[in-house]
């Protein structure tokens, strides 16, 4: 499987950039970077979900254009995702089979099935064969996965991350599955954060940043400090407004102690001061996330106290975190933040009908004044308020959000992956709205996986690793955070 | 299209970069036939509404008159009551599949009780609150437990047609104290009393989602209910009452009914719910919740009424009527499906 200057594109983001790729039939071949540097999208394009712009793409020297997964599937190449593609109510053997079940005139030939199924477990799966999927644990559902693709007689098998919901030891198996699959002749491209496990099992090791090609080099020949150096490195471009530090006498004003969540979030306590920004990194699934939405009483709390302005507060839904102050801007605008079919108008004040109305009746002129108002502000640029937000761009719709939670100010704000999938200039409104909101003394907690944006906006950076602090840093750069986030050095002191 | 493998509700997976951008990739020629196809829903319905009036006015002698149109009117009361709350309920995201029950067991129990000694006006006014206490419960156990309330309303329609089945013991109540049927066949300048209350209805309706607090509630809870609950909007109480009006206003509809013809019966109204339904999706409200109109309701239900009214003025043969209906039901679900593709 060879690519040759292949490039994506994505609206106004270049995805991909001149991608060259050659991976040996038979061998695990790893791709790494960060969060958004184009591993998953390199994966999806060889797995055909999605298609390249320009550049070629040689299976066994022959050139291939996938236009569906169902064609590469067709041609021997299979995905298999973060999220699963199982029947969880179907067994075992019906998943593993399914789409290519033996019948005999439309009627299923159970015997054919169960020799079938039979032929494939002698390849050392050890599953059940007539158990539910959704029963198993996670690494067997991988399994079942992987099974499935045996069964079609797939040779090139890209997985993305599929360790993350695993323990080490389900791992430890899987990698066992991988093993013997590319000692048969599958090829195996493997995507992860997991660098140690990406150094044990792979062969090859190709590094992405910013949709490039870093290098390709045997996995042998490399450490995960290294793979670390090889994935960041990359200018600041001057799109960052000045940090201005908090007053040195600002009050505390979030105040969070022992927070556990029914996730694996487990004693996190940190202070935010008026008029500071506090950078919440750390990998995809380390537990940022859950830390928004406890505080913000959209996830249960199992544990942990949460004060602001030095008064204890009870949050437990968002109504009373909007109550009390607490904005959450969440990471999907789409699936949380805004309602797409409404209206600007009704949009930005949801939060805050009850300012908008006497005896339950809505204002709209004062409605209409206020968000024109807060929208001028924050500069969204909409044709008409009363339009649906599902029309506006990325960048405006991002900013209706702000919008939305500035129109009565919050005493916090949450902002979870703010500038997701929106462009620069959208960006660097988005930066000095931060700044600008910080500067007028609003407490805000920055989540984000663009470590660069943690590192330039935030005053303080807290790392985050499989649901606990990793570290505290007051003066951050780029390999410290990531090496907390990988945990390839110990936390550092200064965590409380 | 890359596009077109992102499905329209799923969050962007992957690269956080990758997820959402590929969404917003502008087709600007398939956008304007979108915005066509916006208008016809828009528009369309109330346009078809005007052509098949103005037809009906040349072709059917009887129709221009006062007596023709006040019939149409009076006939649409039952459905449009039960009609325009039902749209609070589908803009809000859910369904009421229990009107037809409780429709049949008000009408019985006040009957029931008027024939017992209880005073008609006392028997009528319990039977026509009983909604509310049915909707209640509806709303209890969509929003509070979380059964699916397509599911939730058809198992509580069940049990309520049953009730009104063993109250009556299968046959007719018939009330002979002549103020039961005061209100049902009462008339003031030849409107009747049944199609006024319609009217005053459908204006608290129309007046609750258009202009108040809990009517932008609904539209939030049903467009999105992640990002209303996230906005601090309390979306089970909002869908509990959209489930109360929808129950008062089965019973309502159920005790006029009942006192029009001075009888209760435990089949009353059967497949009105469904009818409701159709009224709401051919007005061109989404039958996902999040967007409509009370106003397209009534129009939708002023189209069916209209066609109902057109086979019988002009001698068509009526056992075609349903086939219509089913055919303008589709057609204008058709329209919103494509709007809905179109969007992502």
């Amino acid at each position: 499987m060879e690519l040759r200057a292949v490039s994506k594109r994505f609206g106004g983001v270049q995805a991909l950039r001149d991608v060259d790729l050659a991976v040996r039939q038979g061998s695990i071949h790893a791709l790494v970077g960060e969060n958004g540097a184009g591993k998953s999208t390199l994966g999806k394009i060889i797995a055909g979900a999605h298609r390249h712009d320009s550049g070629e793409m040689l299976v066994d020297g022959r050139p291939v254009a996938y236009g569906s997964p169902r064609e590469a599937l067709a041609d021997g190449i299979a995905l298999i995702a973060q999220e699963l593609s199982l029947v969880p109510g179907l067994s075992v053997m019906e998943n593993v089979l399914l789409g290519t079940e033996a019948h005999r005139l439309g009627m299923l030939d159970a015997r054919t099935m169960r020799r079938r199924f039979g032929e494939l477990e002698e390849l050392g799966f050890n599953l059940p064969a007539d158990v539910p999927v959704g029963s198993l644990r996670m690494a067997d559902q991988q399994k079942v996965e992987i099974l499935r693709a045996v069964a079609r007689e797939v040779r090139l098998i890209v997985m993305d991350e599929p360790t993350t919901s695993l323990t080490p030891d389900e791992a430890e198996r899987l990698f066992a599955v991988i093993r013997d699959q590319a000692a048969r002749g599958t090829t195996i491209i493997y995507i992860s954060h997991a660098l140690e496990s990406v150094l044990e099992l792979c062969e090859e090791v190709t590094v992405l940043r910013d949709g490039q090609v870093v290098r390709t080099t045997p996995a042998a020949r490399q450490t995960v400090e290294g793979l670390v150096t090889a994935m960041i490195g990359r200018s600041l471009g001057a799109i960052f407004p000045p940090k201005q530090p908090p007053a040195s006498d600002a009050p505390v004003v979030l105040s969070v102690r022992g927070l556990a969540t029914s996730g694996w979030v487990r004693g996190v306590s940190f202070d935010v001061r008026g008029g500071e920004i506090l950078g919440l990194a750390g990998l995809i699934g380390s537990g940022r996330s859950e830390i928004a939405r406890a505080i913000a009483g959209a996830e249960r709390r199992e544990a942990g106290t949460i004060e602001i302005d030095q008064q204890p507060v009870r949050i437990n839904s968002p109504r009373e975190a909007v109550r009390r102050g607490v904005a959450l801007l969440p990471e999907s605008r789409k699936a949380q933040g805004l309602v797409l079919g409404n209206s600007v108008l009704d949009n930005v004040t949801l939060p805050h009908m009850h300012a908008f109305q006497r005896g339950g009746v809505v204002l709209r002129s004062r409605q209409r004044a206020r968000v024109q108002e807060v929208c001028d502000q924050v500069g969204v640029r909409a044709p008409t308020l009363s339009g649906s937000v599902s029309s506006l761009s990325g960048g405006n719709q991002q900013k209706v959000m702000f919008a939305k939670w500035l129109c009565r100010p919050p005493r916090v704000l949450i902002a979870d992956e703010p500038t997701r999938g929106v462009d620069v200039a959208a960006k660097h409104a988005i930066y000095e709205l931060l700044v600008g909101l910080a500067a007028r003394g609003m407490a805000i907690l920055l989540i984000s996986s663009e470590l660069e944006e943690v590192l330039e906006l935030a005053h303080r950076v807290l790392v985050m690793r499989r649901g606990r602090i990793a570290g505290e840093l007051d003066q951050a750069d780029e390999k410290a955070v990531l090496r907390l986030a990988f945990g390839t050095a110990e936390p550092q002191s200064g965590a409380r | 299209m890359s596009s077109g493998l992102v499905r329209p509700d799923s969050p962007p997976a992957g690269d956080a970069v990758a997820g959402d951008a590929s969404v917003s990739a502008p087709a600007t020629s398939s956008r304007t036939a979108l915005k066509a196809l916006g208008a016809v829903r828009d528009y369309g319905v109330l346009v078809s509404l005007a052509v098949l009036f103005v037809v009906l006015s040349f072709t059917a002698q009887n129709f221009l008159t006062k007596g023709n149109l006040l019939n149409v009117l009076d006939q649409s009361t039952d459905l449009g009551i039960i009609a325009t709350a039902g749209t609070l309920v589908i803009v809000g995201g859910a369904f009421d599949l229990s009107v037809a029950g409780t429709f049949a067991l008000s009408g019985v129990l006040a009957a029931k009780l008027a024939t017992n000694g209880v005073d008609p006006t006392i028997a009528l006014m319990i039977g026509g609150f009983s909604g509310g206490v049915i909707g209640f419960f509806n709303g209890l156990f969509v929003a509070r437990i979380g059964i699916n309330p397509f599911i939730t309303t058809l198992a509580t329609g069940f049990i309520l047609s049953g009730i009104a089945l063993v109250v009556t013991s299968g046959s007719l109540i018939l009330v002979t104290n002549p103020n039961f049927g005061s209100i049902g066949t009462a008339a003031v300048g030849g409107v009747s009393w049944e199609s006024i209350i319609f009217l005053i209805w459908a204006a608290i309706m129309a007046f609750l989602l258009a202009r108040t607090v809990f009517g932008r509630y609904i539209y939030a809870c049903g467009g999105n209910e992640e990002a209303a609950r996230l906005s601090g909007v309390r979306v089970s109480a909002v869908r509990t009452v959209t489930f109360v009006m929808s129950g008062f206003a089965a019973s309502l509809a159920g005790v006029l009914s009942a006192s029009k013809v001075t009888t209760g019966q435990a089949d009353a109204g059967q497949g009105l719910e469904l009818t409701a339904v159709a009224a709401v999706v051919v007005g061109g409200t989404s039958i996902w919740g999040g967007s409509g109109a009370v106003w397209r309701t009534m129009v939708g239900i002023f189209l069916l009424g209209l066609v109902s009214n057109g086979f019988n003025l002009l001698g068509f043969n009526q056992v075609w009527e349903q086939v219509v209906f089913g055919g303008i039901v589709l057609l204008a679900a058709a329209v919103d499906a494509r709007l809905r593709r179109g969007r992502s």
